[in-house]
């Protein structure tokens, strides 16, 4: 089995019921169902980790919107997963600071680790390693999240001692 | 209103107008890409910079609303210093491939950047490259020249009522695309070729054709449904190359229809460019005069009630009223130019017209459509509805075949014509809101009328309308809806049985024993009996020709100067865009030239006095414009109500494609026909 037929394997579910009517309430709340958009697919990303194209068409069908205008506001925010990924997404922030600080170095280090380059998930379906815009956590850096933990100062050891610890 | 002063004029706009308005009230001219006066306001190309006094820096004039005592610089250091650096970024990404571009000569892009462009770039790095995308046969893409304007999506979405285009990932990454990899599935969708501003999309047919500079304009008449769209035909030579609407607010607005856009390449397929005559029952290649003897012979020792004559749907008035004298002076009541047998009762105009007129459809509150499927009978004016339905507050009404979407919110109330009755006893719900309903609509369509109990259900409708108020004497609510480019001419002008006469049922299976066909192709040729002598007179091998004795080559609509009406009773005129091909000629000159060999010459032989005998027969087609109007009489048409059948109402037209002889020898549109019409099965995604 390849590392996408690991990770695709709920894409064609249709969504659950609880979470189609959890959706269509977040629409009734807005004067425009369609405010609640992002929201949804942060839902719907919650439980399934990316948003595939059935489940984004079922969304778009819950909020009154076009699938291809949704898919535009999907494809505009870094964070809404279109493709899959795997169980733990780490994203190593690469703006200026965390650059000067030596973030190649950390990058060079999880690609030798982990065997995948940025963009990629692991065989296993474990970690998605994925290159993010500013983390804002500057003064610590360099900086990555793993899930939803940000993690500052990270150098070698402590990024091994992260891996381990979430592992 | 705002009064606002734009470089030093003194211009008053409604309030809520943009800056943009304002500035194009003074005269002044805004370059703009995203903006386009028919759609939403994206405020995304930042082309369109003024500045405004007290603004601390310049805005984008297409989104700023006006504000009284506002001072407005369109042309100053700053702004023009702020639009080159706009034009600079847009052609970063941009390949500047002009010499291989279709929109070459007519770019928005190429012409402003002669204004606010550099003569060099400052950008070395290499430039991105994006993936066509597929939109169907009509459209072609270069998705490398796409300026992210979003005109398309917008047009799209709102217009076309489509919405299958979108624009994913952000920034640079910017795509616009299908969502999904398939035809747009619009009859509208060649409107996009004239919307973008760039070379994105082009016209597929038109593709590497021509230059604009190299084609003679002529304006004419859309005859591919009876919408009257103001065309321009381009043609090179002796050659259609393409074809574009002309602006016209009462009638199309700027757009139009696929069919009338793309069906031009019929022009050259399946033509009848000599006379033939059959001999030993084998048509034979002929000489005019030898045709005209053929029929004169034909028509030897016939008595006038034996000989017939049907017109057909794309037929100008001038052949039409030039073959009425004809058969008037043969004695013959038998004429007809209702090929689908629709009833009719023409005693008032009103009876037969789109009388709330297309314009006049923003105003309206409700609609019923009994019927018709005006999404493929006449694009145009359905995105008319679409129109009036985004405004909002707009219930909207379907009595007839539960077709595809309309590409609005429609309620089916029924199928058959006991739906009208519910709502004429009140049984139904919809009855309620067509009453409380200040200016409600009802629209009757072919469909309706063309069946055995179609005179009932036109005087139900009548009577509809008149209960639910739709007939006041400032509002005209009852419309009917052709979809026959030549119907309302035909009917003004009286083509149809006289005293006695048969119709075209009547006609068939020998009912008469010469029959004369302007242009009728919508029967099957079977029907006509087989020792009837039959005359066809028209431009392409089609239907009526292979049953023909005599076929006589006419003109299309773009091969002659023509006067239409189209469903609301606008007489427009079309002028003629190139020469017919071969030995073939204009319609009128054809019946006229008869006329003259069987010794009954017609009093006419020039266009004008073709005119002003149209206008003596009718005095309507000397009227220019459309006055509005309501309803005087209140009686309604003959038909009896209580006569309503029961047969439900049969689908619009069948293939939208391939509906007349012009767009069944279209190659674009057989490729329309197979990719939009005939199921196919969808790869999966």
């Amino acid at each position: 089995m390849s590392t996408a037929e690991t990770l695709a394997d709920s894409a064609s579910e249709t969504l659950p019921d609880a979470l189609r009517e959890e959706i269509r309430l977040l629409g009734q709340h807005e004067a425009h169902p369609r405010a609640a958009c992002i929201e949804a697919l942060q839902r719907v990303q919650r439980e399934f980790r990316w948003v595939s194209d059935a489940h984004l068409r079922e969304v778009a069908g819950l909020l009154g919107m076009s699938a291809a205008d949704l898919d535009g506001v999907a494809t505009y925010f870094n964070l809404i997963f279109r493709r899959p990924v795997g169980r733990r997404v780490l994203l190593l922030c690469d703006s200026v600071s965390c650059w000067l600080m030596g973030r190649e170095r950390l990058e060079a280090h999880l690609s030798a680790r982990l065997g995948i380059r940025p963009g990629q998930t692991t065989p296993d379906g474990d970690v998605t390693l994925l290159p993010t815009v500013c983390l804002g956590h500057c003064d610590h850096a360099p900086a990555l999240m793993l899930g939803d933990a940000l993690h500052g100062d990270v150098d070698t050891q402590k990024l091994d001692a992260i891996l381990e610890a979430a592992g | 209103m705002a009064r606002v002063t734009v470089d030093g004029i003194q211009v008053e706009v409604a309030n809520g107008s943009s800056v943009l308005q304002a500035c194009e009230a003074a005269g002044k001219e805004i370059p703009r890409f995203c903006y386009h006066e028919r759609l939403s306001i994206a405020g995304n190309c930042r082309m369109c910079l003024v500045e405004v006094e007290k603004a601390p820096k310049p805005v984008a004039s297409c989104g700023y609303p006006v504000m009284d005592g506002m001072v407005v610089k369109t042309d100053t250091a700053v702004v023009r210093k702020a639009r080159r650096a706009v034009m600079e970024f847009l052609l970063i990404n941009h390949p500047l491939d002009c010499p291989i571009c279709d929109q070459g000569g007519e770019c928005d892009l190429q012409d402003q950047a002669y204004s606010y462009g550099a003569d060099h770039s400052r950008y070395a790095e290499n430039k991105r490259a994006v993936k066509d995308k597929y939109l169907g046969p009509l459209v072609k893409t270069v998705m490398t020249r796409c300026i992210q304007c979003t005109r398309c999506v917008r047009f799209a979405t709102e217009v076309a009522g489509v919405p299958e285009l979108g624009a994913t990932s952000r920034g640079e990454n910017m795509e616009i695309g299908t969502y999904v990899e398939k035809a747009l599935t619009s009859e509208l969708s060649g409107n996009l070729i004239d919307i973008c501003p760039v070379g994105a999309l082009t016209s597929k047919p038109y593709a590497f054709m021509a230059r604009p500079w190299e084609l003679k304009r002529s304006d004419s008449i859309d005859v591919m449904d009876a919408v009257g769209t103001n065309i321009s035909i381009h043609a090179r030579g002796a050659e259609v190359l393409r074809i574009l609407p002309r602006t016209n607010d009462e009638v199309n607005e700027e757009w139009m229809a696929d069919k009338g856009r793309f069906s031009f390449d019929g022009f050259r397929r399946r033509r009848l460019d000599q006379p033939w005559v059959r001999a030993h029952g084998k048509l034979q290649p002929a000489r005019w005069q030898d045709a005209f003897v053929a029929i004169a012979h034909g028509l030897q020792g016939v008595h006038g009630d034996r000989i017939g004559a049907i017109a057909g749907d794309l037929c100008d008035a001038e052949s039409m009223v030039a073959l009425r004298d004809l058969m008037v002076s043969l004695g013959s009541p038998n004429l007809d130019c209702r090929q689908d047998g629709a009833r009719y009762d023409t005693t008032r105009r009103e009876f037969y017209t789109f009388n709330t007129s297309i314009a006049g459809i923003e105003e309206s509150d409700a609609l019923l459509l009994v019927g018709c499927d005006p999404r493929h009978e006449a694009p145009v004016l359905n995105a008319r509805i679409r129109k009036r339905y985004l405004a909002g507050r707009y219930p909207i009404g379907v009595i007839g075949h539960p077709t595809a979407d309309l590409t609005y919110g429609a309620e089916i109330i029924g199928d058959r014509p006991a739906a009208l009755t519910g709502l004429l006893e009140g049984g139904l719900a919809f009855a309620e809101v067509l009453k409380s309903a200040k200016r409600p609509m009802i629209v009757v369509g072919q469909a309706a009328l063309a069946r055995d109990d179609g005179a009932a259900v036109l005087a139900a409708c009548w009577k509809l309308a008149e209960s639910v108020g739709a007939l006041a004497d400032d509002w005209h609510g009852f419309n009917v809806l052709h979809h026959a480019a030549s119907r309302v001419a035909a009917l003004d002008i009286g083509f149809l049985p006289g005293r006695g006469g048969r119709s075209v049922a009547g006609m068939m299976s020998g009912g008469v024993d010469v029959l004369w066909l302007l242009g009728a192709d919508e029967f099957h040729p079977a029907r006509i009996g087989p020792d009837t002598f039959v005359i066809y007179q028209g431009h392409h091998g089609d239907a009526g020709a292979s049953r023909a004795d005599v076929i006589l080559p006419g003109a299309t609509y773009a091969e002659k100067p023509g006067t239409y009406v189209n469903t609301e009773g606008r007489v427009q005129r079309a002028f003629q865009a190139i020469m017919p091909p071969g030995e073939a000629k204009e319609d009128w000159r054809i019946i006229r030239a008869f006329s003259e060999v069987i010794g009954m010459t017609l009093p006419y032989d020039n266009l004008d006095a073709v005119r002003a005998r149209l206008t003596e027969v009718n005095p309507v087609f000397g009227v220019q414009g459309l006055p509005r109007f309501g309803s005087g009489d209140r009686s309604g048409p003959a038909g009896d109500v209580a006569a309503l059948g029961n047969a439900a109402f049969a689908p619009g037209i069948g293939d939208y494609y391939l509906t007349n002889a012009i767009s069944r020898a279209s190659p674009t549109m057989q490729e329309c026909s197979r990719v939009y019409t005939q199921p196919v099965v969808q790869a999966a995604e």
